[in-house]
């Protein structure tokens, strides 16, 4: 047999094709690409997206994948920004069948796989929640049991992306757990945490130090910030916290 | 002019259209102050301009690329605070 060095490549455009869209809060969509020669990716990558207007001008932006890599699908979570250049299309316009031409999967640094094992600690903010649900979906494709706790802030209960899906899988599951916190309004009868993620949350919240957790952090560069020196003052491995902070604008 | 400080994990894209490996999970050692970690947790200026990525040590610029599109299409990359660069597959 002979064995053919396979070179590195460089990363290339593709058209993706929008095979499904779905609603999940009032302010968020999910877009589902079938992308012809894609070659898979890891939980937590990001790809490109590209529009390019009739007279030539370009805008790019990333966005995580939100789909389990077994699923082969490309999941895309769109958070629309009302002054934004790209997502107000990405929500408003784009139909099934549409192109989307992109590029990926990108980033193997804000990547998890279940063979890395746990604990895991996930924090978002917003639609940070994307590449951390790519890693509770895959650790539940690949029938890891890796412990997992899951802290999400988001403005209100209708903002909570994925809500349904997420207490469902807690429901199942005792070793993932999902704590809310709900910065802006609460529903009657809330009885978790309503304010922004701080340093005595997390306390509560996070494994303790010496379980030496693997911590992924994504969400507003604020929210990214706080989390990161949080976690650091309570005695978390620097070198163990990833974070993915979206800029203040984009969009 | 709008830009964004993000994580190094953001200028995978841009640094993999010229560079053939996976360039977040890159090390550098910065020039300036000797500090050594992978790409992704440096951080990225981005704006329509270029990417600026910055040493998260000492806030140094370890990469500076830029993408030309109209007339030539043309990169211009800039390592000088990059001491150096491990690429694996």
């Amino acid at each position: 047999m002979i064995r053919v060095a396979t070179l590195p490549r460089r990363l290339a455009w593709h058209i993706g094709e929008v095979v499904e869209t779905s609603p999940e809060t009032p302010r968020t969509k999910s877009l589902f690409l079938e992308v012809p020669g894609w070659e898979g990716h890891r939980a937590g990558q990001h790809v490109d997206v590209r529009l390019t207007a009739e007279d030539g001008y370009q805008a790019e932006r990333s966005y995580s994948i939100a789909s389990a890599p077994e699923t082969g699908r490309v999941e895309l979570l769109i958070e629309r920004l009302d002054d934004g250049e790209v997502s107000p299309y990405l929500t408003d316009e784009l139909r099934t069948g549409d192109g989307l031409e992109l590029r990926g999967p990108i980033g193997g640094w804000f990547a998890w796989n279940v063979r890395e094992g746990g604990p895991l600690l996930l924090v978002a903010g917003g639609s940070g929640i994307a590449p951390l649900m790519a890693m509770i979906r895959h650790r539940i494709a690949a029938g890891s049991d890796a412990p997992v706790r899951l802290l999400y802030s988001s403005r209100s209960y209708e903002d909570v992306i994925f809500r349904d899906e997420l207490e469902d899988l807690a429901a199942r599951d005792e070793a993932l757990q999902v704590i809310n916190t709900l910065t802006r309004s609460t529903p009657e009868g809330w009885t978790g945490y309503d304010r922004r993620i701080d340093q005595a949350m997390l306390k509560d919240v996070a494994f303790s130090p010496e379980r030496g957790a693997l911590a992924f952090v994504c969400g507003p560069t604020p929210l990214v910030e706080t989390v990161a020196t949080a976690l650091v003052g309570l005695g978390h491995d620097p070198a163990r916290i990833k974070t993915e902070r979206f800029g203040p604008t984009g969009g | 002019m709008d830009e964004q400080r993000l994580d190094g994990n953001a200028a995978g894209g841009i640094l993999g259209e010229v560079f053939a490996f996976e360039m977040t999970t890159a090390r550098t050692a910065c020039a300036h102050c000797g500090a050594a970690g992978e790409v992704g947790s440096q951080m990225a200026h981005m704006s329509e301009i270029g990417t600026v990525v910055r040493c998260s040590s000492c806030d140094g610029v370890l990469i500076r690329i830029a993408h030309q599109t109209e007339g030539p299409n043309r990169y211009f990359l800039d390592l000088r605070g990059v001491e150096y660069l491990q690429l694996e597959r």
